[in-house]
């Protein structure tokens, strides 16, 4: 990745607990503009604790997060609302609309934030869908769709505003081997076409290779490495090793 | 409390969600209306009929038109139609948001830079606030009209006598009373369960009880309130 590049987000010595569950305990992460960050690690380590923070969704109790060079843990809600236009956000479970149908879920922020006529809105809405491989389901409820088509729908709202930050909760997971590696793809092109600065949480090492440029473990509240897909690869850490093998001994403690 | 401040601040700022308000103007107004009206109907007759043994005991069974439009407007009216809105609107509204809040469909709305204050809870507190009224209007109307069929076809009542002892002592600050009431009941209803819904946790589980809290509380504070409206203002 090349140095030049500004800082798009820094997340410095992040600290967030639940009751007595110190979920981040000191997280740093640094993003530069166009770089694609995956952050592994393993289930309950805190990873979509980490996303919400960075687009204020979950306030943190201590650390600072920055976007754009703006220390966004202290803005008032009036003023975070304008940061989060920059961000679109996959959720982990889609979080789409219930009461909407599949196209005004994915044109909602254009409905919100534009003037455009409903016709434009549902042909931007008909091209988002087809970039995630799915067509003929604008109307539907998404009561009506799989699990998987539910989470495509929510990546189709998430890149429908074109932002230049896109958060990925797990794009890939829940999906079928060939249109996973389709997504992949996507998100790939996002970065190369539109030069999305993006973070996204997966399990899956083998889309974290394909679309990282840099990737970072989470481990205990902290950010403990973070390095090319190649550098990962090839961590001393024992830790790192374990999780990108997915072996079941070692020195992180499964119970 | 703090929801109600945030609500109001919210209210008249564009984008004006009009859709939306629509759409809640009917779940209140036009979906509870059959309720609204069974519930007016029989309260007014129940009302002839009561009234009509108790004024019999002293020769007074004329007075019943006073004493049902009286009580429909001023108390039952209004009350009835908020406990039957909050229990049919207010599990309803707590529950929506309540399931939006745990499939993070509210956090989903922040992402999109819409506020779910504005999106969400503007639009039901004005669709409660117009609504209330409007259906207390009906329910004072049939309430009276079920009194005055009971009185006719079954007690035997003279009509014009019904109509005219409903009309002689009925006050436009009746009406009134009880309009002003079901405002405050449109907004304590809308307030409180999407309170409830909005601060909804732990899965399928916290949205039933968010919905039954929301309930409970929306009834219990209509009828505290109504206590205190009345004192004060009437
Ligand atoms: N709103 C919340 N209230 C209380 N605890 C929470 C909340 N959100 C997350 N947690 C806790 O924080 C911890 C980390 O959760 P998080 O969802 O970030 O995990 P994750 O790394 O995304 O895991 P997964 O890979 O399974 O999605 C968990 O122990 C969870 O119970
Ligand atoms: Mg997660």
């Amino acid at each position: 990745m090349d140095k030049e590049f500004p800082i798009k987000i820094r997340v410095v010595n992040l600290h967030k607990s639940f009751g007595g569950n110190r979920v981040l305990r000191g997280c740093d992460l640094e993003v530069r503009q166009g770089e694609s960050m995956v952050v592994i690690g393993g289930s309950g380590s805190g990873k979509t604790v980490l996303i919400k923070c960075i687009i204020g969704l979950i306030r943190p109790d201590e650390g600072e997060i920055y976007v754009d060079g703006l220390e966004i843990t202290q803005l008032k809600e009036r003023e975070m609302n304008e940061v989060r236009k920059k961000f679109g956000m996959l959720f982990q479970g889609g979080a789409l609309f219930d009461s909407l149908r599949v196209w005004e879920n994915v044109g909602f922020g254009l409905v919100q934030h534009t003037q455009l006529s409903e016709e434009e809105i549902r042909k931007i809405a008909t091209e988002k869908l087809r970039l995630v491989g799915l067509k003929d389901i604008e109307d539907r409820m998404p009561a009506e769709l799989s699990g998987g088509m539910r989470k495509r729908v929510s990546l189709a709202r998430a890149i429908a505003m074109e932002p230049e930050i896109l958060l990925y909760d797990e794009p890939t997971t829940g999906i079928d081997p060939i249109m996973a590696d389709a997504i992949n793809d996507l998100i790939i092109q996002m970065r190369e076409k539109l030069n999305v600065t993006s973070i996204a949480i997966t399990h899956d090492m083998k889309s974290a290779y394909k679309i990282a440029d840099r990737i970072a473990m989470l481990y205990q509240g902290k950010i403990i490495e973070v390095g090319t897909p190649h550098e990962i690869k090839g961590s001393p850490n024992p830790i790192v090793q374990q999780f990108v093998q997915g072996k079941s001994e070692g020195p992180i403690q499964i119970l | 409390m703090i929801l109600f401040v945030q609500t109001m601040s919210w209210i008249f700022r564009p984008p004006m969600q009009g859709r939306e308000v629509l759409k809640q103007m009917e779940e209140v107004g036009v979906r509870s209306f059959p309720v609204v009206i069974i519930t007016a109907a029989f309260t007014g007759m129940v009302l002839a009929l009561q009234s009509f043994t108790g004024f019999k005991r002293f020769n007074a069974e004329s007075m019943v038109g006073t004493v049902v439009a009286l009580s429909m407007t001023r108390e039952l009216g209004p009350v009835l139609t908020g406990l039957m809105v909050s229990g049919r609107v207010g599990s309803a509204m707590a529950a929506e948001l309540g399931t939006m809040r745990v499939t993070e469909q509210i956090d989903a709305l922040y992402t999109l830079a819409t506020n779910p204050i504005k999106y969400l809870i503007v639009p039901r507190f004005l669709a409660a606030t117009v609504m209330l009224p409007i259906l207390v209007v009906f329910a004072d109307i049939i309430g009276i009209l079920g009194g005055y069929l009971v009185s006719v076809q079954i007690l035997g009542t003279n009509p014009t006598l019904y109509i005219r002892k409903t009309w002689d002592y009925l006050e436009f600050n009746d009406l009134y009373s009880g309009l002003v009431k079901a405002i405050f009941f449109g907004m304590i209803v809308a307030t409180i369960s999407c309170h409830q819904g909005f601060s909804t946790e732990g899965g399928a589980e916290g949205v039933g009880r968010a919905t039954t809290k929301a309930v409970v509380t929306s009834s219990l504070t209509i009828l505290i309130s109504n206590y205190f409206i009345t004192a004060i203002l009437f």
